[in-house]
C-alpha cells in the first residue's frame, strides 16, 4: 500500500477506485471489471507521468522524504556483500544515524558510510531520524582515516535533514565534529565518491560530501538549509516553504548545471519509492562508473583533484 | 512654533553642520545600559568599561587597534559572480547587498589584511557581522582563501576574527560549498607548518562555526560570545526544554572543551602575540620603548621598516 503525498491525492483516488472495482470482481464472479479497471490504471499511469514530468522544488522535496523511498540500509543491502558495520567513536557512544563499516562492492572491498534514517516508528527513534550527533561524525571520521590508511575507496550514501539540533549534541561539539568530518573527506588519498539519495541538508549533509565525485538522485535535494526553515528566517513566515524552495536552486538539475555535483540518477516513474529494487540498480551502475573514472588516479592526484574542484565551485552561476 | 526654531536654527545647524560632529557622542552599554563617551568606548575597542561587555567592533576598527601602529595592507579578494542563483524572497538579494554596503561602508563580509603585530608579521582575516549577519558567502571563501595563500606565500600566521549568523542563504548551496573550500585553505596552511588561530567573536554560529572556525590550532574567544551550530531557539523548539544559563556561550564552550583561551578584547593583542611568537619559534616581544637607535642606524633601517617607525614616531 502506497503512502500518497499531497500532491498524489488526484492519484490516490483513480488508483483507490480501480483497486475497490477489482475487490468487487474478486466478491461478485459474474462482474467483469478488467476493461474498467484497465481504463483506470492507463488513467492513472498518465496522471503519474504528468505530475512527475515537471514537479516543482517543493514537490521534490516531498518526493526525497517519502517515508517509503529507499534508505541507505536498503542499499547497503542490495549493493554491497560482505558488510560488516563497524561502530562507535571510540569516545562517547555509537549513533545510528550514521551506519558504516566495511563492505564488498561488486567484489572490490570499500568503506561505506551513510545517514539512515528508519523505517518505521521504532527504527526511526532508533536511528534518531537520520539526524546525526557529534559521535556519528566522528565515527565517520574513524572509518574514512582507516579507509584512507589501507587504500579502501569511500563511498558514502547521504540522506539527512541535518546535523541533530540537541542539547547533548551541542556540548560535545557537533560543530568541530561536522568541520572534522569535512577535513577527512578531503584529506585521504583514496576515492571518495557521495550519492545524495533523499535529503542532503545542509552541514549535516557536506560533511559526507565533499567527495571526488557527487552523485544525485533525480529526486533528490541538496541545500544550505531547509526551505520551511529560509521561508521562516527570509519570509517570517514558514508556510511560504514552496517559494523558499524554488529561490534555493535545490534540485538535481539546478546543482549540476552549478557544477556542485556530477551526475543525476534517474529514478523510475513516479520516484525511488515506486520501484525500489531499479533505483538501487541504477545507483549501483553510477557508483561503478564512478569508481572506474578515478581507479587510475593515485593518492596525491585523488586529494589535488578533490580540493580543485571544490576552490573551482561558484565559478559559474544560473542562466537568467 | 517661532521663527527662531523654524529659520534661524536651521540656518545656524547648516552653517556648522560641516564640522565634523559624530551624530552621537554618547552610546548606550546593550548589557548595562551606562551612557558611555563615544570617544572613550572606540578607545577601548566598543568594550563596556562599566560591565566589560564586548559590544559590535568593525573589521577595520579592530584592524586599526590590532596592528602597529594600526598599519595594514588590505589583501586583494577575488570577486564571485554577483547573485549567481538570481535570488529573491521579499527583497532581490542585489538589493539587499547594497542596502548592506551602504550601511557598512564595506564591499563584502569579511576584511583581509597583512601587517605586524608586536612586531610579528601576520595576515589576519575579519568578518563583519553588521554586513548581512556576517554570513558566509562566495566572497568570505575567496577570503579566507585568499588569506591562506598570502599566508602561505609570506610564511606567516593566519589569525581569523569570526562573527557570522551562518551561511547567505541568498547564495543557496554555493554558500554550503563554503565549508569544504574553507576547509582546504585550513589545509593550507597546515601543510606549510602554519599556525591558524581562530578568534571567536559574538556570534559565530551555523555552517561558520562548522567548519573553519572550529578547525585552529589555537581557539580563543572574546566574553561571553555565543558560538554554536544549531541556535539556542532551534534547540528549545526541538527538545521542548529550558536551556541552561549560559548555554553556547564562550565560557561554556571552555567548560567543555572546544576552546582554549576565553580573553577580553582589550588584552587579544598581547596574548596573540605571545602565543605566536612561541608557535613561530621567536624571542619573545620586547615590551616598552625600545633602545635608541645607533647614530646612523635608523637612516638605514627607515625604508624597509616603515611601519616600524611610524609607530615609534608616535
Amino acid at each position: 500500500m502506497t503512502q500518497y503525498l499531497e500532491f498524489e491525492k488526484p492519484l490516490a483516488e483513480i488508483e483507490g477506485k480501480a483497486e475497490e472495482l477489482r475487490a468487487l470482481a474478486r466478491a461478485n464472479e459474474e462482474m467483469d471489471v478488467a476493461d474498467e479497471a484497465a481504463a483506470l490504471d492507463a488513467k492513472a499511469e498518465q496522471l503519474l507521468k504528468d505530475l512527475y514530468s515537471d514537479l516543482t522544488p517543493w514537490r521534490k522535496c516531498q518526493v526525497a522524504r517519502h517515508p517509503e523511498r529507499p534508505h541507505c540500509r536498503d542499499y547497503i543491502d542490495a549493493l554491497f556483500t560482505e558488510y560488516t558495520p563497524l561502530a562507535g567513536d571510540r569516545n562517547f557512544a555509537d549513533d545510528l544515524a550514521v551506519m558504516g563499516g566495511l563492505a564488498r562492492f561488486n567484489d572490490q572491498p570499500v568503506m561505506v558510510i551513510g545517514h539512515e534514517k528508519g523505517s518505521d516508528t521504532k527504527s526511526r527513534i532508533a536511528h534518531n531520524f537520520g539526524m546525526a550527533r557529534p559521535e556519528g561524525y566522528r565515527k565517520a571520521v574513524r572509518l574514512m582515516e582507516m579507509a584512507g590508511r589501507f587504500g579502501l575507496p569511500v563511498v558514502t550514501i547521504v540522506d539527512t535533514t541535518g546535523a541533530y539540533p540537541g542539547k547533548g549534541a551541542e556540548e560535545r561539539g557537533q560543530s568541530e565534529a561536522i568541520a572534522r568530518s569535512t577535513e577527512m573527506s578531503l584529506k585521504i588519498g583514496v576515492p571518495v565518491i557521495s550519492v545524495i539519495i533523499g535529503e542532503g541538508g545542509s552541514g549535516g549533509a557536506v560533511a559526507f560530501a565533499s567527495a571526488n565525485r557527487v552523485a544525485m538522485l533525480e529526486h533528490a535535494v541538496y541545500s544550505v538549509i531547509s526551505p520551511e526553515g529560509c521561508a521562516s528566517i527570509l519570509w517570517k513566515d514558514a508556510e511560504k516553504m514552496r517559494e523558499a524552495a524554488e529561490a534555493l536552486r535545490l534540485t538535481a538539475q539546478n546543482l549540476q548545471e552549478l557544477a556542485v555535483i556530477d551526475r543525476i540518477i534517474p529514478e523510475p516513474m513516479g520516484g525511488a519509492h515506486r520501484d525500489a529494487k531499479t533505483t538501487m540498480a541504477s545507483v549501483g551502475v553510477a557508483i561503478q562508473e564512478m569508481l572506474d573514472e578515478l581507479k587510475d588516479k593515485d593518492g596525491a592526484d585523488l586529494i589535488k583533484d578533490r580540493r580543485q574542484k571544490f576552490l573551482d565551485i561558484g565559478s559559474k552561476g544560473l542562466a537568467a | 512654533m517661532n521663527w527662531i526654531t523654524n529659520y534661524v536654527r536651521p540656518r545656524i545647524n547648516s552653517i556648522f553642520s560641516r564640522r565634523e560632529v559624530p551624530e552621537n557622542l554618547w552610546h548606550k552599554c546593550d548589557e548595562c545600559g551606562t551612557m558611555l563617551f563615544h570617544r572613550e568606548l572606540s578607545d577601548n575597542q566598543n568594550v563596556c568599561t562599566n560591565c566589560d561587555h564586548h559590544m559590535h567592533i568593525t573589521p577595520r576598527d579592530r584592524f586599526t587597534a590590532l596592528f602597529d601602529g594600526g598599519v595594514f595592507n588590505e589583501v586583494a579578494v577575488p570577486e564571485p559572480i554577483a547573485d549567481p542563483l538570481k535570488f529573491k524572497d521579499q527583497k532581490k538579494y542585489p538589493d539587499r547587498m547594497k542596502a548592506a554596503q551602504k550601511k557598512t561602508d564595506e564591499k563584502e563580509a569579511m576584511l583581509v589584511a597583512a601587517g605586524e603585530i608586536g612586531r610579528t608579521p601576520i595576515v589576519a582575516a575579519a568578518q563583519d557581522f553588521s554586513f548581512m549577519g556576517g554570513s558566509m558567502g562566495m566572497y568570505v571563501g575567496n577570503a579566507i582563501i585568499a588569506a591562506a595563500e598570502e599566508a602561505v606565500k609570506l610564511g606567516r600566521p593566519l589569525v581569523l576574527f569570526s562573527a557570522a549568523g551562518g551561511a547567505r542563504m541568498q547564495e543557496g548551496i554555493l554558500s554550503l560549498m563554503q565549508m569544504p573550500r574553507t576547509t582546504v585553505a585550513v589545509q593550507m596552511l597546515k601543510e606549510a607548518g602554519l599556525p591558524y588561530i581562530v578568534v571567536l567573536t559574538h556570534p559565530t554560529t551555523g555552517g561558520v562555526t562548522a567548519s573553519y572556525a572550529m578547525l585552529g590550532d589555537v581557539h580563543i574567544s572574546e566574553p561571553n560570545a555565543l558560538i554554536c551550530f544549531a541556535g539556542p531557539r532551534v534547540i528549545e523548539q526541538t527538545i521542548r526544554e529550558k536551556l541552561p544559563e549560559g548555554f553556547q556561550r564562550a565560557e561554556y564552550l571552555l567548560d567543555h572543551g572546544m576552546l582554549d583561551r576565553v580573553i577580553s578584547r582589550t588584552e587579544m593583542r598581547d596574548e596573540l602575540i605571545k602565543i605566536i611568537r612561541m608557535m613561530m619559534q621567536l624571542p619573545p616581544q620586547i615590551v616598552g620603548d625600545l633602545p635608541a637607535p645607533e647614530e646612523g642606524e635608523e637612516a638605514a633601517n627607515a625604508p624597509v621598516d616603515a611601519a616600524a617607525s611610524e609607530e615609534a614616531a608616535q
